[in-house]
């Protein structure tokens, strides 16, 4: 006789254990330290940074180590620690042209004042896998300063970089930012839902915050034909700015320390008419860390997204806001796909009677072959 | 110099064969895009694997390789990509554009005229010249075989329309032997005429789309236009800051935040020549 | 006066799946001469008329056009179903021509009324530009839209204005055969009025065939010299339009007439 399961809270617990023991994986290995993660898994920690939403290096790889590698996890750890804590303070708006920079390049001019600083980059590495690598086990060096977590800065002092974007400005080449009219506050997604239509502080947040694989793969359409905006890289930027905040109690500015960003001003398509001057317009970028892939992602899908309001038509998907700010967060995308994985059996027993009882109509209309009564005898 | 551990040329010879056929069918067919098993390459789809495939595929121990990328050998890309192939091959390199057999390209065609035996392999980003009109492939493959164009001309007109020119500076697309409408790569337009009737055979490689095709040499290849609005090259008041040229393609260099500019030729070979030839008034250029 | 008909159409028949839409529909069209084809909505009347007009392929029965071979006005019968698809798709764009019910298919959209009107012109090797406006600009005036607006986009003409501008797209080739769907069916009654007006007046013109397929005997009377009636796949009553409209003999074709409310 069939018994009825039980024993799901016993499972839970089990499962658990089960857990621990593959993140741990063998014990006879060295555990992972969340320094290590932190100093040798650099760009993961900055992606769960960026991702996550909080600026915290040490969190980002303890959350990393937590998730056994798997990044979007950590991502979800992140922002779940973060949902919690209480707002003390907004600061100063960073200003990338004070960077103390470690990398800057431009692709838009062969050189510029201050000089392509090509920096730490994988881009002009040959992919070949690096079998000297596999040695592992070297003693720290003892005579080396603690770890910085902090890029190097370059020796290029920021007054001697201006933005390339500025240059341009000169010649009244590229579009102005406008202010919103009345200079309103940025809407903050973390406080209040998403509505459409949704204003450009909105979309850039949602951008910043948005799934580094599904940016990526919008911002590489807009390149094949859906949506084309004649992209250049005006200037990618990574290094360390300041972050100030004004404390009510004080008063005045103080320092809270600094942070490593990654900038990217892509200049497109320029817009005019036989009446107007032409000017090239742009789409922008922000990330934590040395993050290049997603800032340059973000800023050709923040351009596309501006479509409707530089009177283009709109087209392609990675035009439109809805579509792409609903399905742009990780911890949305992973949770109701793989909520899938839930007991859903309840529903489909509903489906299961439907699709047998359809079945069955059919089988009594082929032998009949007659216009069937639904309320006939069963098959 | 040459790692002896990594296959000549890295690619192994039946995907070479393989390469090879398509080029060869794309120089029977100028223009025509022919598709291929683009293989992962160690740099990234988008960097130039596609040149990179077309060189390895026909690179032999006796060629001399000269590898650029906004016409300067210098550039990084330029110096990446060079040394890969010294790596993988041995094979000897040179910055001479007329010494070279074969000359790989990103986005410039070299000022120098080239001659015949020289192949010019172009790195190519979107074969598919109206991919940005019309992106799915099943519909712009048969509107190449039918010879329905006409929305290749729709683009140039409404740019005619809106900005009183044709607003395409780079990438303009050409027609080659009278057939077939081509994607000549992101080189500046002032390039395009270099490709008609060249000595040299032209190869064109997109790695990320998987295609190649080929212009062989003294074929036509015309820039699309209108009867009363020809085709015309970009031009510069100011002659090269360094050299003088007056008839070459001019990079713009800032010197300064206060708007300080200076021009100065694109392609480093030329321009080195030109200042070298001017140094002897007396010596034949 | 050519002695065969432009069109003949034998025995056609359509089906979704293993229902049968067309019934076994035949009939001649003569040069110059317009055919409504009149019936409710599911007599299988765009069906036909897609078929007819090679956008979606029979299930039996043939469809001949006299396409035009060697001197002047030499023409041959030819199965259209037997072309290439290359040959199909340039009678499309030449010596056809299609109105959609909805302008928005069958004009591009992103492009100016300019560039719509030109395009077969360009599509057939026509390269100076000032020559292409001219053209363009004549036609935009014959469907009476003012040619300063020939730079502007469709999505900001009206809906008679669209319809007018698809009208000139494809009557820019002299096609001899035009198919409409519908053409007037959508606008409001003055427009309408207006459309059919500068229809009638074009047709005549121009000595177009067309093959006009409507659910408003208003529209058949005011074009078509002859009319079929459709139900339910087949062709009930054919014959000259008047002598149709003022003594129905069929009964489905008395209901539809009787079903007009008088003006």
């Amino acid at each position: 006789m069939y018994v009825a399961v039980k024993g799901g809270e016993a499972a839970i617990l089990n499962s658990y254990r089960l857990l621990a023991q593959q993140r741990r994986g063998d014990p006879a290995l060295p555990e992972l330290s969340v320094e290590q993660i932190s100093a040798q898994l650099r760009l993961a920690v900055d992606r769960v940074m960026t991702e996550g939403s909080v600026y915290d290096p040490q969190l980002a790889a303890l959350a990393i180590k937590q998730s056994a590698g798997d990044l979007v996890e950590a991502i979800f750890l992140l922002r779940a620690y973060r949902a919690t804590l209480p707002r003390l303070g907004y600061t100063q708006a960073i200003d990338t042209g004070r960077m103390a920079l470690a990398r800057r390049v431009s692709a838009t001019f062969k050189d510029l004042p201050g000089g392509q600083l090509l920096g730490p980059t994988y881009d002009y590495t040959q992919r070949l896998l690096d079998f000297s690598l596999l040695a592992t086990g070297s003693a720290p060096d003892a005579e080396a300063s603690a770890a910085s977590p902090e890029p190097v800065a370059g020796s290029v002092p920021s007054e001697a970089a201006p933005r390339v974007i500025d240059l341009l400005n000169h010649e009244g080449l590229v579009e102005d930012q406008p202010v919103p009219e009345g200079d309103p506050e940025p809407f903050d997604l973390t406080r209040q839902p998403l509505r459409f239509p949704a204003d450009r502080s909105a979309r850039l947040q949602n951008l910043a915050r948005a799934d580094e694989g599904f940016l990526l793969a919008m911002a590489y359409s807009t390149q094949r034909g859906y949506a084309e905006s004649h992209p250049f890289v005006g200037e990618i930027r990574f290094g360390t700015v300041e972050l100030c905040l004004v404390p009510e109690e004080l008063g005045f500015e103080i320092s809270l320390g600094d942070v490593a960003v990654t900038e990217c001003q892509m200049v497109n398509q320029f817009k005019g008419s036989q009446s107007e001057p032409p000017q090239f317009t742009r789409g922008y970028g922000l990330a934590f860390g040395h993050s290049e892939r997603k800032a340059m992602a973000m800023s050709l899908v923040d351009r596309a997204l501006r479509a409707q309001d530089l009177g283009e038509a709109v087209t392609a998907p990675a035009q439109m806001p809805e579509f792409v700010m609903s399905h742009s967060d990780s911890l949305e995308s992973s949770g109701f796909v793989q909520h899938l994985k839930l007991p859903h059996y309840v529903d489909f027993q509903s489906e299961l009677e439907l699709v047998r009882k359809m079945r069955a109509a059919m089988a009594r209309q082929a032998t009949h072959s007659a216009p069937d009564n639904e309320d006939g005898p069963h098959a | 110099m040459r790692d002896p551990h990594i296959h000549f040329a890295y690619l192994d010879e039946r995907t070479k064969r393989m390469i090879r056929r398509a080029i060869l069918k794309a120089v029977a067919i100028p223009g025509y895009q022919v598709p291929f098993g683009s293989r992962e390459m160690p740099l990234p789809y988008g960097w130039g694997t596609g040149g990179i495939q077309v060189t390895a595929s026909i690179i032999g121990t006796d060629d001399l390789l000269k590898v650029i990328d906004q016409g300067s050998d210098d550039t990084v890309n330029a110096v990446n990509i060079r040394r890969f192939f010294q790596r993988t091959t041995g094979v000897a390199v040179t910055t001479d554009t007329t010494a070279a057999s074969i000359i790989q390209t990103r986005h410039r065609i070299p000022e120098t005229p080239l001659h015949e035996g020289q192949i010019l392999v172009y790195q190519v980003p979107v074969p598919e010249p109206m991919q940005h009109l019309e992106p799915l492939e099943v519909e712009t493959r048969k509107l190449h075989a039918l010879q329905e164009y006409g929305l290749m001309h729709v683009n140039l007109y409404e740019d005619l329309a809106h900005f009183g020119q044709i607003a395409t500076t780079y990438d303009y697309p050409v027609l080659v032997n009278g057939r077939y409408i081509m994607a000549p790569s992101p080189i500046p337009k002032f390039d395009n005429p270099k490709m008609h009737m060249n000595p040299a055979l032209q190869l064109f490689g997109a790695g990320r789309e998987k295609r190649i095709y080929a212009v062989p040499p003294y074929t036509s290849v015309e820039s699309l236009g209108f009867e009363d609005h020809p085709f015309s090259v970009q031009r510069w008041e100011q002659p090269c800051g360094m050299c003088g040229a007056r008839d070459s393609f001019l990079d713009e260099v800032i010197t300064d935040d206060h708007g300080g500019r200076l021009f100065v030729c694109s392609d480093s070979d030329y321009c080195a020549k030109t200042q070298a030839a001017a140094a002897q008034p007396d010596a034949s250029p | 006066m050519s002695q065969s008909p432009l069109l003949r159409v034998r025995d056609l028949r359509c089906a979704y799946g293993a229902r049968e839409v067309v019934r076994g529909i035949s009939f001649d069209l003569w040069p110059g001469e317009v055919l409504a084809v009149v019936g409710e909505s599911g007599s299988g009347k765009s069906t036909l008329l897609n078929a007819v007009a090679a956008r979606h392929t029979p299930s039996g029965g043939t469809v001949e056009f006299a396409v035009r071979s060697g001197a002047e006005s030499a023409t041959t019968l030819q199965d259209i179903y037997a072309m290439t698809e290359a040959q199909r798709r340039l009678l499309a764009r030449t010596d056809w021509g299609f109105v959609h019910q909805h302008a928005a298919d069958g004009l591009r959209m992103n492009v100016s009324a300019g560039a719509n009107v030109s395009e077969r012109l360009m599509a057939l090797g026509q390269r100076h530009y000032g020559r292409l406006r001219e053209q363009a600009a004549d036609w935009l005036q014959r469907v009476e839209i003012d040619p300063a607006r020939m730079d502007d986009r469709p999505d900001t003409f009206s809906g008679g204005m669209r319809q007018r501008l698809q009208i000139a797209r494809n009557l820019i080739t002299a096609p001899r055969l035009v198919f409409m769907d519908e053409p007037t069916s959508g606008l409001d009654v003055s427009v309408q009025a207006r459309l059919l007006d500068m229809l009638r007046m074009l047709t005549r013109q121009m000595q177009l065939a067309a093959i006009v397929v409507t659910h408003d005997l208003a529209v058949a009377r005011l074009l078509a010299q002859r009319m079929v009636v459709m139900q339910g796949g087949h062709a009930v009553e054919s014959g000259l339009t008047d002598q149709l409209l003022d003594d129905p003999q069929h009964p489905y074709t008395q209901l539809l007439v009787s079903s007009v409310l008088p003006p």
